[in-house]
């Protein structure tokens, strides 16, 4: 069987599909909008579904999860931003929240949210705009241009350039981490059905074809590319939001 | 020959090579991420206690050194993917 022939068909890397159009408007509603609606409903169900009649001391273990999710952020908070900063805990907790579930989301078959470069440039935009409002806070008008110009004036353009970058370098790790993933498994489930096809190991079921070293292989990697790069890519995100809004 | 084709074969070859290239900065962050979590666990064997702190530091060293390797894979990204110049032809 000739290489070229099953190389060029089995690679199927793509962007976010356009799943319809809003009439009228021309506004153009693609899978990542889809999967982020999807996850709101999820986070919504779930927060409706841990809290329902709550005790002053626990009774059920839903209470229990919900404390012990709450408490940790609250935790995670404290520790890096300082005791004073509180007021962003549910923040940082949608963060992380919506960063896992939309890596996560991948394992049911659905585009990941994150491997989008437009969601992630949006939380690294949020994340800008609360950088320069704890600045301008901290330092007063006037001392957050000054702040461009420290130590020397003349290092100011780097300055500038190092707080674009911020953001910029916060959505691409996260873009690239599980855009990532999803090339590489793309890759290797083409490189598997080609190398089961030379093996004479792939067979062919009606409409399906079923390739033998597809089979339990590329689960290995989803453990690594989707649950654990998932994870801590969301927390990595979160983490670096917290230090880098935490001016002191 | 047509000329166009062979421009865009060119280029197309360029590209891939150019993304091959690209992948290569991927030494500089596997070199210091395994020096970061080195040091990482030495301290953590020499401090049991200060693990989770260690833990945490870590992760977070690790993510801005691995910046510059992601960087490199969306440059490999782009070429290969949304190439930019096939459509200058």
């Amino acid at each position: 069987m000739p290489i070229q022939q099953i190389s060029t068909a089995a690679l199927d890397i793509h962007g976010p599909k356009i799943v319809f159009t809003i009439p009228g408007i021309n506004w153009k509603i693609t899978e990542t909008v889809v999967v982020g609606w999807i996850i709101i409903v999820l986070i919504f169900a779930l927060c409706i579904f841990l809290t329902r009649n709550l005790k002053r001391s626990p009774e059920t273990k839903r209470q229990v999860i919900a404390e012990y999710l709450v408490s940790s952020v609250n935790n995670l908070v404290r520790q890096n931003m300082g005791a004073k900063y509180m007021k962003y805990a549910p923040y940082i907790a949608m963060l992380i929240s919506y960063a896992a579930l939309g890596s996560l989301i991948s394992l049911l078959g659905l585009r990941s949210m994150t491997a989008d470069v437009n969601t992630t440039l949006t939380w690294g935009v949020m994340t800008f705009v609360l950088i320069t409002y704890e600045k301008f806070r901290s330092n007063g008008f006037l001392g957050y241009f000054k702040s461009y110009t420290q130590p020397v004036p003349v290092i100011t353009p780097i300055n500038i350039i190092s707080e674009v970058a911020t953001p910029v370098s916060m959505a691409f790790r996260l873009f690239g981490n599980i855009a990532g993933g999803m090339v590489i498994t793309g890759i290797i489930y083409m490189a598997l059905a080609a190398a089961s096809s030379a093996l004479h190991l792939s067979f062919a079921i009606g409409p399906f074809s079923i390739n033998v070293l597809q089979v339990g292989i590329p689960a290995v990697l989803s453990v690594y590319f989707d649950l654990f790069a998932g994870c801590i890519q969301a927390y990595i995100f979160a983490t670096l939001t917290m230090v880098n809004v935490a001016q002191d | 020959m047509d000329m166009n084709l062979l421009a865009k074969a060119i280029v197309m070859g360029a590209s891939a090579i150019g993304a091959g290239l690209a992948m290569i900065a991927g030494i500089g962050p596997g070199i210091g991420e395994g020096f970061a979590v080195g040091k990482a666990i030495e301290s953590m064997a020499r401090q049991p206690e200060a693990s989770g702190d260690c833990t945490r530091t870590m992760f977070i060293g690790c993510a801005i050194a691995e910046s510059t390797g992601i960087y490199a894979f969306v440059v490999a990204l782009l070429l290969m993917f949304a190439n930019p110049f096939i459509g200058e032809l």
